[in-house]
């Protein structure tokens, strides 16, 4: 069949991939091994912006001195993932290319208006992280492009990030917030819609001066929740308001 | 760089050097089970959920059953047969009820390794966020890694 040469499946930290193989999930059988990639892995300062290797596993976002002053509210995240097993394999690209709407890197490359680089035959492109996911699972990225890195401009304003799920580690979650507070506040929650959402509404309306409790009503109507295995659509929202508030408030931990 | 590239797989397990003909894709978890017949390492959930199958990779601890062979190539690999059997944190977890059933031990004990001496107690507990245990209730594998030091 032609399909048979159809393109390859990049395989990362296998934390998702192989979760599909052991189960008979995973219908393709041609791979790239990105793993030993090593250049891909850099964290690192490039014309101001903070620039993170697709390869770079979460723990070590959860190390870099350079995610952890710029970008505070990834190292959060990425600490929240899986336990120490997962995290020492699992890769940002991986987790962002994965597509799941409860992947918990998500909100914070959306809220922190992150850049996907993208690198296909020969040519690289930049894609805004906004326009990155297209709809349930699914991106813009070319079955022939790899995501290389992540590029993040400096941020005004207090990073914040939270998870709530159903334990402390290896739970999936059931709402996930990043919240930049300031005088441009910038929302994103995944876990609620089929893609992650960037609240632009709810944060328009805030730095028009907006109460928190209009917020949190704004933010509802941004939001497409839905029933599943893992919690409520109403307790979602319930969740969703609550988080907006802590957030947002100045001296919330 | 097509992984059917690579026709054997050769890395250093428990401080010997191993060179295996086995499918890059194989699982590392049946590498070591099946093709070095090493069976200390389990398999509860085969889904990265348990812990049970941990192993160190040049020392950092990982699920093997997320594990290609291909990745373990050119590493160092260290399974719980790789400790000999007398180390301090094995003896501690007899000791003192860290292990009941055993099915998590293994993977508890290689994670335990990997925190480096002495560590604190919210230190074991985020390092050991990724072993099940359903026997013990935790608290006497916390109290064994904490006792192994003294
Ligand atoms: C027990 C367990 C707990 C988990 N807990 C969490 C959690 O709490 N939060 C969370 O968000 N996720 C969680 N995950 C999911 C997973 O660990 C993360 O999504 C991880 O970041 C995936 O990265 P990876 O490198 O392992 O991806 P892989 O499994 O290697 O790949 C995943 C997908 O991305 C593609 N891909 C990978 N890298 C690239 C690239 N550079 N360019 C293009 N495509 C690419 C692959 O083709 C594949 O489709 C968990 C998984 C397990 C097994
Ligand atoms: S068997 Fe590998 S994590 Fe459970
Ligand atoms: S001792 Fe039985 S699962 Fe831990």
């Amino acid at each position: 069949m032609l399909r048979d040469e159809g393109p390859l499946v990049p395989m990362a930290g296998c934390t998702d991939l192989y979760v599909a193989l052991n189960f008979g999930t995973l219908t393709e059988t041609r791979f790239l091994d990105l793993w030993r990639l090593d250049a891909l892995r850099t964290i690192a300062i490039r014309e101001g912006a903070l620039s993170i290797g697709a390869l770079a596993t979460h723990t070590d976002l959860i190390r870099s001195p350079l995610v952890r002053r710029r970008l505070p509210m990834l190292a959060a995240a990425a600490s929240e993932i899986g336990g120490v097993q997962i995290q020492n394999r699992g890769t940002l690209g991986g987790n962002v290319a994965n597509a799941s709407p409860a992947g918990d890197t998500l909100p914070v490359l959306a809220a922190a208006d992150a850049t996907v680089v993208l690198r296909g035959a020969g040519a690289t492109r930049r894609v805004p992280f906004s326009s990155f996911y297209t709809g349930y699972r699914r991106t813009v990225r070319r079955p022939d492009e790899l995501i290389v890195s992540f590029e993040i401009a400096p941020i005004r304003g207090r990073q914040r990030f939270r998870k709530v799920g159903t334990r402390a580690a290896q739970a999936i979650s059931k709402v996930v917030m990043a919240v930049i507070a300031g005088e441009t506040p910038r929302i994103a929650v995944g876990s609620v819609a089929p893609t992650v959402v960037r609240a632009r509404r709810t944060e328009a309306a805030l730095a028009a001066g907006a109460s928190v409790a209009e917020a949190q009503r704004l933010l509802l109507d941004e939001i497409a929740p839905i029933d599943d295995i893992r919690s409520t659509a109403e307790y979602r929202r319930r969740v969703t308001a609550n988080l907006l508030a802590r957030l947002l408030a100045p001296r919330s931990a | 760089m097509g992984l059917t590239s690579v026709s054997f797989v050769s890395f250093v397990l428990n401080g010997r050097r191993k060179k295996l003909d086995v499918h890059p894709l194989k699982r590392l978890l049946d590498v070591l089970r099946e093709d070095c017949g090493l069976t200390g390492t389990k398999e509860g959930c085969g889904e990265g959920e348990c812990g049970a199958c941990t192993v160190l990779i040049d020392g950092v601890p990982v699920n093997s059953c997320l594990v290609p062979a291909a990745h373990a190539d050119g590493t160092r690999v260290t399974t719980i047969e790789g400790l000999g059997g007398r180390h301090r944190l094995q003896r501690a977890f007899v000791e003192h009820g860290g292990a009941q059933c055993g099915i998590c031990t293994p993977g508890m004990i290689l994670a335990a390794v990997a925190l480096g001496p002495r560590p604190s107690l919210h230190d074991i507990k985020v390092g050991l966020a990724g072993n099940l245990c359903r026997c013990t209730g935790y608290s006497a594998i916390y109290r064994s890694i904490q006792q192994s030091h003294v």
